[in-house]
């Protein structure tokens, strides 16, 4: 059962092709015509589709925690599709994949992710994973988007994509998520672009074979220029989307996949 | 926590002794083993050798076992829902829980609805608070209307109706000119303004800035925000010459610069609440809604501040910020829920832990509980002195109990404390002479000799 209080376009359909492609009825909650909009609490909603006995919800919610208090009043697997600004797990996963189908391990590598780190529940998960991975991980944005004592969770801080990215292996767009800024994070999209989006001259900080990834969706000119984004060599921004579906897959399968027999077949 | 309210208790008359109480003397600092004689609801005498070969024949007399006996606790700092929100606190309701609590006088806030910004709210409270019949119940006047920071209160009806202070309550009053113009105006009735020092612009998070919020993707309010407004106001103060006592004092910075305006001589005072020198950020721990407080709890730095400012005499009270929410405003997502937890039960052991913990001394202790805040407020509460009202509580400061939400008094249960070891416990809470609160371990023998 997919439940999705804030709008998302990639994530749902991934989660609903991994979910068909295991033989699963995909229910989708619209949450915009729901009786959420009537005034129904979360954890009435919670219990409401509980009762209806799902294998798995999986929940995307607009403010951190919310996955986490829904998951207390509900019996089957909850997966977390995004949560405020709190975790992406899925995300963090299928980026991990991504990496070390191209590079073979995460061990030592260092990756850099770029923009909008306050805002970002991606960035996130990614530090979580990546260090547990054993990948050194940089944290490059202006200091309006930074969070604070974001050096508290292992990460290297950095102002400029210059000293940023040099020596990276990886370098991870964000989104500027303009939807999330109250006030004025950035003086302007273009100044934004000039010290902050990635283009050619920026990525030659990095390591001659540095992979481009980025979460999507893309705000081309924003945060990424479209030479780079689609640099067949250096992009793997369509490969994220790919493992995405096999990531979640996983953790469907892993969560609520039948007892299989010798064969790996589900019995 | 078992015991029995009584609400029916009839006026004091005659006298009682309490003796063989380890007696807390806030005022008199000091600590001592002697008996306490009331008569019509006021203290007659108390002393070390007072009935120290007990009672005379032909007064009632209790033993007190060895227990401490020590003014009433003194809040100047609780929400009620009465008027508009009873189903979270009533008045009656908050009054139980204050007498569990040993508090025998609590000030309310204005921020009721609707707010206390005419006197015939204050009015309605001193009424309400006569039927009610348990701790006495005092009401802050707002200071400005509809606690709007725009326009001033009419602080000087408010104050012969009974407003003992004036205060926006959780709102930070952000126009310096408004604070200004409050703080003149308030001298001419001497009046005590309290501000609950945040600065609105840099306080829209909803726990305190640092790593912990940014591992839980919460947005922060610096502390920062806090130490701006207080000195702000400091100055303003100075320029002024009115009275300014800051509330819920929660950072290091704002404790340094309260230090220093109060050794320049200045009118200033402060308290904080019994979160901020019990609790850090980390008991926000998996997004714990009643651990949501305004202002939020901050870090193992700022905490240990708070405690040395109580130790040193910076931070004159404590505080329980009593602040009732239901089920609804807290089974929410963080960012969602209602601030505030309750405290007025947990406000003595929860304080304990501060003597306990080999910080400060009973008696100083009480200064911040009691006689304190009651001065400060000008109440007639918080010491013992022959004249002043019987208002008591007696307590075993060493008793080990488990905070459990369910048990306690009050409507809502939204405590941060939920599940904290404490020591200490209210056997008996006495108002105006009359034992309105007794716990069930405690048989108040009261033996007519």
């Amino acid at each position: 059962m997919n439940l999705f209080f804030e709008n998302s376009t990639r994530t749902r359909t991934s989660f609903e092709v991994a979910a068909k492609r295991l033989g699963a009825d995909v229910i989708n909650m619209d949450v915009a015509t729901s009786s959420v909009r009537k005034g129904e609490t979360l954890l009435d909603t919670a219990m409401t589709l509980n009762a209806m006995r799902p294998d798995a919800i999986v929940v995307r919610h607009h403010e951190s925690g919310a996955v986490n208090l829904l998951s207390q009043k509900v019996n089957c697997a909850v997966i977390n599709a995004g949560d405020g600004q709190h975790e992406h797990p899925t995300q963090a996963l299928l980026d991990a994949l991504t990496i070390r189908r191209r590079r073979g391990n995460l061990e030592g590598l260092l990756v850099a992710i770029c923009g909008d780190i306050m805002h970002s529940r991606v960035a996130r998960s990614n530090i979580h994973l990546l260090q547990i991975m054993g990948a050194r991980v940089r944290v490059v944005g202006p200091p309006t988007l930074m969070p604070t004592d974001v050096d508290r969770l292992g990460v290297e801080v950095h102002y400029s994509m210059k000293t940023g990215l040099k020596d990276v292996d990886i370098v991870m767009m964000l989104r500027l998520q303009t939807e999330r800024m109250q006030g004025s994070f950035v003086p302007s999209i273009s100044e934004y672009f000039h010290f902050f989006g990635l283009d050619r001259v920026k990525l030659e900080y990095a390591k001659p074979d540095a992979l481009i990834m980025h979460p999507g969706p893309m705000n081309r000119g924003v945060e990424i220029d479209s030479e780079v984004a689609d640099d067949l060599d250096r992009s793997v921004i369509h490969e994220q989307v790919e493992m995405g579906v096999t990531v979640r897959m996983a953790c469907l399968d892993a969560l609520i996949g039948g007892q299989r027999n010798q064969f790996g077949a589900v019995a | 926590m078992s015991g029995k309210i009584d609400k029916a208790a009839p006026p004091h008359a005659g006298s009682t002794a309490y003796i063989n109480a380890r007696i807390v003397d806030p005022t008199g600092d000091a600590e001592y083993l002697g008996a306490v004689l009331i008569s019509d609801g006021k203290i007659a005498d108390f002393g070390p050798n007072l009935f120290a070969s007990g009672a005379p024949y032909g007064i009632r007399s209790v033993d007190c076992r060895g227990y401490y006996l020590a003014p009433g606790l003194v809040d100047t700092r609780v929400h009620t829902g009465e008027p508009g929100e009873e189903h979270k606190e009533t008045l009656e309701s908050a009054g139980t829980a204050a007498a569990v609590g040993g508090i025998t006088s609590m000030v309310l806030l204005p921020d009721t609805e609707p707010p206390f910004d005419d006197a015939s709210l204050i009015e309605f409270v001193a009424r309400r608070a006569r039927q009610v019949k348990l701790a006495n119940m005092y009401a802050y006047g707002a200071l400005t209307v509809g606690l709007e920071g725009k326009e001033l209160a009419e602080i000087g009806l408010l104050a012969e109706a009974g407003a003992v202070a004036f205060t926006d309550a959780d709102h930070a009053v952000a126009s310096a000119q408004v604070m200004r113009r409050a703080l003149y105006y308030a001298k001419t009735f001497d009046a005590l303004i309290v501000h609950m020092p945040q600065e609105p612009a840099l306080s829209g998070g909803t726990m305190t800035s640092g790593a912990m919020a940014t591992r839980l993707g919460l947005s922060g309010c610096p502390p920062l925000a806090e130490v701006m407004m207080v000195e702000r106001d400091i100055r303003l103060a100075e320029m002024t010459g009115g009275r300014m006592h800051f509330t819920k004092i929660s950072t290091a910075e704002s404790v340094a610069v309260i230090a220093a305006a109060k050794a320049r001589g200045l009118r200033i005072t402060c308290d904080t609440a019994a979160p901020y020198f019990a609790l850090n950020d980390l008991a926000v721990g998996d997004y714990r809604t009643f651990c949501k407080l305004v202002p939020p709890l901050r870090a193992e730095k700022d905490r240990v501040a708070v405690v040395e400012g109580l130790k040193d005499g910076t931070i004159d009270a404590i505080v329980s910020d009593h602040r009732p929410q239901d089920q609804d405003s807290k089974r929410v997502p963080f960012a969602q829920a209602e601030p505030g937890g309750i405290g007025l039960e947990t406000l003595l052991p929860i304080s304990l832990e501060l003597v306990h913990g080999g910080h400060i001394t009973l008696p100083r202790l009480f200064q911040r509980l009691s006689s304190t805040p009651a001065s400060l407020f000008g109440l007639p509460a918080g010491k013992l002195a022959k004249g002043a009202p019987a208002d008591l509580v007696l307590f075993d400061a060493d008793y080990a109990w488990k905070i459990d939400r369910t048990d306690l008094w009050s409507k809502t249960k939204n405590s941060p404390f939920d599940e904290r070891p404490v020591q200490g416990r209210v056997l008996a809470t006495i108002v105006g002479g009359r034992t309105i609160y007794r716990d069930d371990s405690f048989a108040m023998a009261a033996t007519a000799a």
